[in-house]
């Protein structure tokens, strides 16, 4: 008993630690930013929020693509599909309705739908699942690069109709190329206030930055917490069996479609989770969000990371959405270079060029699909299976 | 018994009867084929002579799109890998073509036509040249290593070099579009009852069909050729019956940089100005081109990108039924997901297990 507990205590202090960094990475970072070099490149708390956002949908688009292996090169579609479930059901956009929800901080006259911001963000993932099976039906019964184009057909086409669906037989659905905005703010309301002492109205707060952070971060934790448990259920071993192979798992009974729905399923509901609190912190949900490039940069963080890694894509979301927020200005300052973030999506580029050609496992490998990537699927020989190394036991690092 | 009907589809697959549908997906693409013929023919009837001229427009367009479509499938046919750098290197030839037009001759509308001739033609050998080196080292450097990798390894890696190209663009060329005056006047070359044939159009489609059929000649009756088609058919056995394969898919490759090449200094002189971005999107187009006529088959991307330019163009030059400009993205990619969904094989390709 002890010693498992002691196990358990070794392998979970680094995350534990990590977490706890990250708790109080606003209170810490005043002394930080007096640290030399270290200092200068340290993110700001609002520049956090997002890059925690854009974690969350690595996360998210680690389950189709690392977990499930179905390569989606239009994972923005559902970002896009979230922040607009967000616009939709807390602002002004249908002036023709007035319903009011537990929104805070806006007087009941105010016309359009204004729901809790908290109901906002399951709906946005709700709808957005329901969007990620609506793709996934038709298109799922393709394999490999087929299903990649696909995607990226979405991903090009949900932007479009995102801009131009201002008129639809005269309805503003979208509010075209100005996106919608403002969105309600977060916030728990004078009841919770009151008694719990739960922050009133996220926007109008005086530590927004902040207020905005711990919600992202507990968001993040959960996705987190759900993608790992995920993964280490009869779902997650399904998806895996079907990215080693296809034909072996349905041979073993892994229902295809309904398994690669699923995983179809998941990772959009992420995705809008992500994208409603964007477009929340945001304030608005616009249409030149949304781009092809976006998708390949979510992708980038999870290639970056290690296929199939949670935590490899938790540290190429971090990584790399720092450095498209802040990170390249500030390296090319240091470096007396100018106009390096320009250059950003070349700089991405380079690097998934470079990790595919020399460490196609990513930074954090996962270790079944390091095996994989190295030895291939169907080189295991068939006799003396207990191979050095060969262990069935899934390495604690992973976790 | 599922093999048996694939094979009996695959050998009928040149007669009609490979296009009656046989499910309940396939009569509903056909009914979306269907509504596509009565747009179609009710501006046919509306006014003729516009019709037909939207429709050379279009042709025009297809050609160009042909040209880099047909780098998609060729690279395709032999690595099964979707290079999407394609349309960069596409657009880099055209940005390399614009400086050779704008800076080394300086042409303009007004210069003489020897000049300008002089001008194109030597544009067209340094676009071509430097755009299949391009090509056949990006190959060398990023592909060649991963070709026994898991095939979403090469596809990741093509979409960094895409990434790593246009930035390339834009490092040497700026944001700003490389623009040219029409080199090739606009004026009538001929034309039949209201139909006007520019000679601009007439000039692509002079350029185009050469290339073609040189390179139909170049697959079907080269030695070179034969290697190709070989190769992927089988690497494996090509390499065993002496074919050099590392020989065979670098020529395919500098084979499809030389077609992009062209298209990038005929989309320059046709459209007059690029960009480092243009690529992106023409790649995209053009690879849904050669996924409508089936991928990997060379007839089948040049029928594809024709009819994506004639859609294209129908889409934004007819008055009924077609839902206008701000649709033609939305159009062209539904095209391809359809495609995909009701006849993965394209039109004139082969059923393979990937689309099944």
């Amino acid at each position: 008993m002890l010693d498992r507990a002691g196990k358990w205590v070794r392998n979970a202090w680094v995350p534990l630690a990590v977490i706890a960094f990250a708790f109080l990475y606003p209170d810490l970072l005043p002394y930080l930013d007096d640290l030399p070099l270290i200092g200068t490149l340290l993110p700001a708390v609002g520049t956090v929020v997002i890059m925690i956002v854009f974690t969350m949908m690595a996360v998210g688009l680690n389950v189709v693509v690392g977990y499930a292996g179905l390569l989606d090169l239009g994972y923005v579609a559902f970002y896009a599909a979230g922040a607009y479930t967000a616009a939709w059901l807390a602002s002004q956009q249908f002036e023709q309705v007035n319903f009011h929800f537990g929104s805070v901080g806006l007087a009941p006259t105010v016309p359009g739908i204004h729901l809790s911001f908290w109901i906002v963000l399951l709906l946005a993932g709700c709808f957005t699942a329901l969007v990620g099976i609506a793709i996934g039906l038709p298109t799922l019964r393709l394999r490999g690069d087929y299903l990649a184009i696909v995607t990226l057909g979405f991903g090009e086409i949900i932007p479009q109709f995102v801009r131009n669906a201002d008129s639809i037989k005269g309805f503003d659905l979208t509010h075209g190329a100005f996106g919608i905005s403002p969105i309600d703010s977060p916030g728990f309301g004078e009841k919770l206030h009151d008694t719990l002492g739960l922050p009133l109205n996220y926007q109008q707060s005086s530590n927004r930055a902040e207020l905005y952070f711990y919600t992202a971060l507990l968001l993040l934790l959960i996705t987190v917490f759900v993608s790992v448990r995920l993964r280490d259920s009869r779902l997650g071993r399904a998806w895996i069996a079907i990215r080693e192979d296809e034909t072996a798992a349905a041979a073993m009974g892994v229902p295809l479609m309904r398994t690669k729905t699923w995983a179809y399923a998941t990772g959009a509901f992420f995705g809008g989770v992500a994208g409603a609190y964007y477009a929340s912190f945001k304030g608005g949900a616009f249409p030149s969000d949304f781009y092809f490039n976006l998708s390949v940069f979510i992708l980038c963080m999870v290639i970056l990371g290690g296929m199939g890694s949670v935590w490899g894509a938790i540290a190429g979301g971090l990584f790399l959405s720092y450095l498209d927020q802040e990170g390249l200005a500030k390296i090319g300052t240091e470096l007396g270079i100018q106009d390096v973030p320009k250059y950003n999506f070349g700089i991405y580029g380079l690097i998934i060029v470079l990790v595919m050609l020399f460490r196609p496992t990513g930074l954090i490998p996962e270790r079944r699909h390091k095996r994989e990537m190295e030895e291939g699927v169907h080189d295991t020989p068939f006799y003396d299976v207990q191979l050095e190394g060969a262990d069935t036991d899934r390495d604690p690092a992973d976790d | 018994m599922a093999d048996a009907a694939r094979t009996e589809r695959g050998s009928t697959r040149s007669s009609l009867g490979a296009f009656v549908p046989r499910t309940v997906i396939g009569w509903l693409g056909l009914f979306f084929v269907g509504l596509l013929v009565f747009a179609l023919g009710a501006n046919l009837v509306n006014d003729p002579a516009e019709f037909f001229n939207v429709a050379f427009i279009g042709l025009t367009n297809g050609a160009v799109y042909a040209l880099v479509a047909l780098g998609y499938t060729l690279v395709y046919g032999i690595l099964q890998l979707i290079n999407f750098a394609h349309g960069d290197v596409f657009a880099l030839g055209g940005l390399v073509a614009s400086s050779v037009i704008i800076t080394w001759f300086g042409l303009g509308a007004g210069s003489s036509t020897g000049e300008i001739v002089l001008g194109i033609g030597v544009a067209l050998i340094v676009s071509v040249v430097f755009a299949s080196v391009l090509n056949t080292g990006i190959e060398l450097v990023a592909y060649r290593r991963l070709r026994s990798a898991p095939r979403l390894a090469p596809l990741i890696t093509a979409v960094g070099v895409s990434f790593i190209l246009q930035d390339v663009g834009l490092i040497r060329y700026g944001v700003d579009f490389q623009s040219t005056e029409k080199l090739i006047p606009n004026r009538d070359a001929f034309s039949i009852g209201g139909v006007h044939f520019p000679w601009d159009k007439c000039g692509v489609l002079l350029l185009t069909i050469p290339v073609l059929l040189a390179l139909t000649w170049l697959v079907r009756s080269t030695k070179q050729g034969k290697a190709m088609r070989a190769t992927s058919q089988d690497m494996d056995a090509a390499a065993m019956m002496g074919i050099n394969v590392n020989r065979t898919i670098s020529f395919t490759f500098a084979l499809a940089g030389g077609l992009a090449g062209a298209g990038g200094l005929l989309y320059f002189i046709h459209f007059t100005s690029i960009r480092y971005d243009t690529g992106f999107q023409l790649g995209l187009i053009a690879f849904t081109a050669a996924v409508l006529g089936g991928i990997g088959n060379l007839a089948g991307a040049v029928l594809g990108a024709i009819m994506i330019g004639l859609i294209e163009q129908f889409n934004e030059g007819l008055e009924l039924y077609f839902p206008g400009s701000d649709w033609t993205r939305s159009l062209v990619f539904g095209i391809l997901i359809a495609t995909l969904v009701f006849r993965p094989e394209g039109l004139l390709g082969e059923r393979t297990p990937e689309g099944a």
